[in-house]
């Protein structure tokens, strides 16, 4: 223990222990109220009364150390991935697994949850300051994307913060990064010494044939962070994900050592690949759809090698995990099966629209073998035009981002004449229908229901059997805050 | 009939999704049977002032906004004005209205201007005015409102000789500075706005008005635009109108 950690551990004392103690309960009252917001009131009390709370209890608690997970895309994802890894290998982490990702959600688990070890996925922004208190033994960093600039300002300036935190971090904070983001794996050299820094784990894609046909037009780190000149792209797996180089200063993709060099996608159904690593190679089933899930998992084998895990059992854990909350689920309403795909950025969604676009393409009987069978008899008695059914609802939201300006940065054309009709909700729902008309979506297949309940009884009702939910941050909340009231869903907290 | 339209570095100047509006013109001028030609100019690209009629600049991070100024100004300065002067139409947004004035100090830099409209841009301390913003103005002879959302560290002042594009609805946003009440600015067919990226979804009347001034110069006289089925267009109007509070 750093002779700074052990300054922490002492802090307090008595003192500490009746500020934690009037937290949990306040924690304890609120959900007994049925309010929710459990997952972080008695975070937020306890750091009005001390500041540093994060960084007493982690000393105190976290023997096994901590890891903190952040990317723009994917973090909760991954962050479950790998407590899902821990959990199998009987190490339960402590771990803010509702997705409350600011200080205040992270105190909210120190405080309430059992564990010698810490799992934590951070906002982008609260990055720096939850790895000052915490000094995790491991960070893992997924990828950065254009994202509510309203909030987070611009990217290239969210990875000089980032950098500096590392700069700062102890030298044995271990580091899994993106090899194919060249803004997250150029955080792998040391500033200093502008060589390689200890104790960093790449993962990467190295499957040419999930390649992008083009660049999209959502494409976010053109210029080397090293010297500003463009990249040069070999070849882009998601958004500006991919293999580049520098023409100017040479600087290049790092070799990754955790790599999937097969990969399967197998629509909402989920993928297959096979995975290179240190010393062997193992063949991942994933539950989860899209190759952006495939990058998350890539980052979680990373994490578990880092944290002790055999690889194999690593991917035997993530066969077996169902998705994060809210980011892919599938939940019974009326006579539909509703699946929930969070989008919230341009990146995310254009993933997004490429799984539902294979989703649209796949032959029927394929579909239909996987629905459970009063949804197949639903099916076949509505019929009714070719397509899948969508859901989608735009909230501006402080959580969402007050600017809905990027979903015109979102490829919406990629499902053009592939939906059979759309109910666009939330706060700004005419502007979402205003997208999909210039994307070419006939407006006579697209409906405006504002209100998330409405909207969603009016999809549903017109629904033959599937239903894709798309709901942006705060929507998604909304939305299971309305299927848990049904009693259709248990809600995120519980 | 043909809209030409030039963007001018779109590949660095995108980043609140400014191809929004370049696709809202497409489809507009498409479903009235008008052709519509694009390009886009880069770095080092040479413009011809007599080729295109409609010239967008969209916004872009600090560091592209910088490579952006020097190259605009040495490939591009001349033919942009003579454009301009020649009756052509150019909608500047965030970063690239910056770029229209004089200069732009960002921190101890100064980036230089287009010069096309008597104003300069400083980056004080001070946060950021981000948020939904509406806007009176009488762009188009009568008096409309402008609907959008806003998010720059830079503050812009008018010259004596300048005119703003219209005038924040007082408690409604930040406009140029935050401080004078002005928004934009408006010279000859010139627009510059802070209103970013897809700001012509929300103001179909706007697109419009850039498709008949940009046709005008084309063929000499002012077009008559067949009117569109725009229920949608009106309710995502009145949507950002009710973002911002109007």
């Amino acid at each position: 223990m750093s002779a700074r950690a052990t300054e922490r551990k002492g802090r307090g004392g008595a003192a500490f222990g009746a500020k934690r103690a009037l937290a949990r309960a306040i924690g304890a009252a609120s959900r007994r109220s049925g309010r929710g917001g459990g997952t972080t009131l008695p975070g937020r009390v306890l750091l009005r009364m001390e500041p540093e709370a994060i960084a007493v209890l982690a000393a105190r608690k976290l023997r096994g150390g901590a890891t903190i997970v952040s990317a723009t895309n994917g973090k909760t994802t991954t962050a479950g991935m790998i407590a899902a890894i821990l959990a199998a290998e009987g190490r339960p982490p402590v771990h803010n697994r509702a997705g409350s990702n600011m200080t205040w959600g992270v105190a909210t688990a120190l405080l309430e949850q059992r564990g010698a070890e810490g799992l934590f996925e951070v906002d982008e922004a609260w990055l720096p300051r939850v790895a000052q208190q915490l000094e995790p033994r491991l960070i893992v960093l997924g990828n950065l994307f254009r994202d509510q600039l309203d909030r987070y300002g611009e990217m290239e300036a969210l990875a000089e913060e980032w950098a500096k935190a590392l700069a700062v971090a102890p030298a044995a904070t271990g580091l899994v990064l993106n090899a194919d983001d060249p803004l997250i794996a150029d955080l792998g050299r040391d500033p200093d010494t502008e060589r390689p820094r200890e104790g960093v784990l790449y993962f990467g894609i190295e499957d040419h044939s999930q390649a992008l046909p083009e660049l999209q037009h959502a494409f976010d780190a053109k210029h080397c962070r090293r010297c500003g000149h463009p990249y040069a792209y070999e070849v882009a797996f998601v958004g500006h994900l991919g293999h580049y180089s520098c023409p100017n200063c040479g600087a290049e993709r790092p070799r990754p050592e955790v790599v999937a060099t097969r990969i399967e996608l197998r629509g909402m159904e989920g993928s297959a690949a096979t995975v290179r690593v240190p010393g062997g190679e193992i063949e991942v089933e994933l539950p989860l759809p899209g190759l952006y899930n495939v990058y998350n998992a890539l980052a979680a084998i990373a994490a578990a090698l880092k944290l002790g895990v055999e690889a194999e059992r690593a991917a035997a854990a993530l066969g077996g995990m169902r998705a994060a909350f809210g980011r892919v689920e599938t939940i019974p309403v009326g006579g539909a099966s509703v699946s929930i795909l969070l989008i919230k950025n341009p990146a995310g969604a254009n993933e997004v629209l490429r799984t539902l676009k294979l989703e649209a393409e796949r032959p029927p009987s394929q579909v239909r073998s996987q629905l459970p069978t009063t949804v197949v008899g639903n099916c076949e008695r509505t019929g009714g035009g070719a397509g899948i059914d969508l859901w989608i609802a735009l909230n501006d939201r402080i959580a969402d981002g007050r600017d809905v300006s990027w979903v015109w940065d979102a490829d919406f054309e990629v499902l053009t004449g592939a939906v059979r009709r759309v109910t666009c909700s939330g706060t700004r729902a005419p502007e979402m229908a205003l997208r999909l008309k210039y994307a070419g979506w006939p407006v006579d297949r697209v409906a405006v229901e504002p209100d998330i309940a409405a909207s969603l009884d009016a999809a549903v009702g017109a629904s033959p059997g599937r239903l894709f939910a798309l709901p942006t941050y705060t929507a998604l909340l909304e939305l299971r805050k309305l299927l848990a009231d049904r009693g259709l869903a248990k809600e995120f907290w519980q | 009939m043909e809209l030409r339209v030039l963007s001018l570095y779109p590949e660095q100047m995108n980043i609140y999704a400014d191809r929004g509006n370049i696709l809202f013109l497409r489809r507009r001028c498409e479903w009235r049977q008008i052709g519509f030609e694009w390009r886009g100019a880069g770095p080092g690209e040479s413009v011809d002032p007599a080729e295109h009629d409609l010239f967008y600049i969209g916004g872009g991070q600090d560091r592209d906004q910088r490579v952006v100024a020097a190259d605009m100004v040495e490939t591009k300065r001349l033919a942009l004005a003579a454009a301009v002067e020649d009756g052509a139409a150019l909608l500047a947004v965030c970063g690239g209205y910056q770029l229209l004035g004089e200069s732009y100090q960002l921190g101890a830099e100064t980036l230089p201007g287009l010069g096309l409209a008597d104003l300069r841009t400083v980056r004080e301390e001070g946060p950021r005015l981000i948020g939904n913003v509406a806007i009176e103005t009488e762009l188009g002879g009568e008096k409309r409102l402008l609907a959008g959302f806003e998010n720059h560290g830079g503050r812009t002042y008018l010259g004596s000789g300048a005119r703003p594009l219209g005038r924040v609805v007082p408690g409604h946003g930040h406009g140029n500075n935050g401080d004078d009440g002005f928004e934009g600015v408006w010279e000859k067919n010139v627009v510059g706005t802070y209103l970013h990226g897809p700001l012509l979804p929300k103001n179909a009347w706007l697109a419009d008005h850039l498709i008949e001034l940009a046709l005008e110069r084309r063929c000499g006289e002012r077009p008559r635009l067949e009117p569109l089925p725009d229920e949608l267009e009106r309710a995502a109007h009145a949507s950002a109108r009710a973002a911002a509070g109007v």
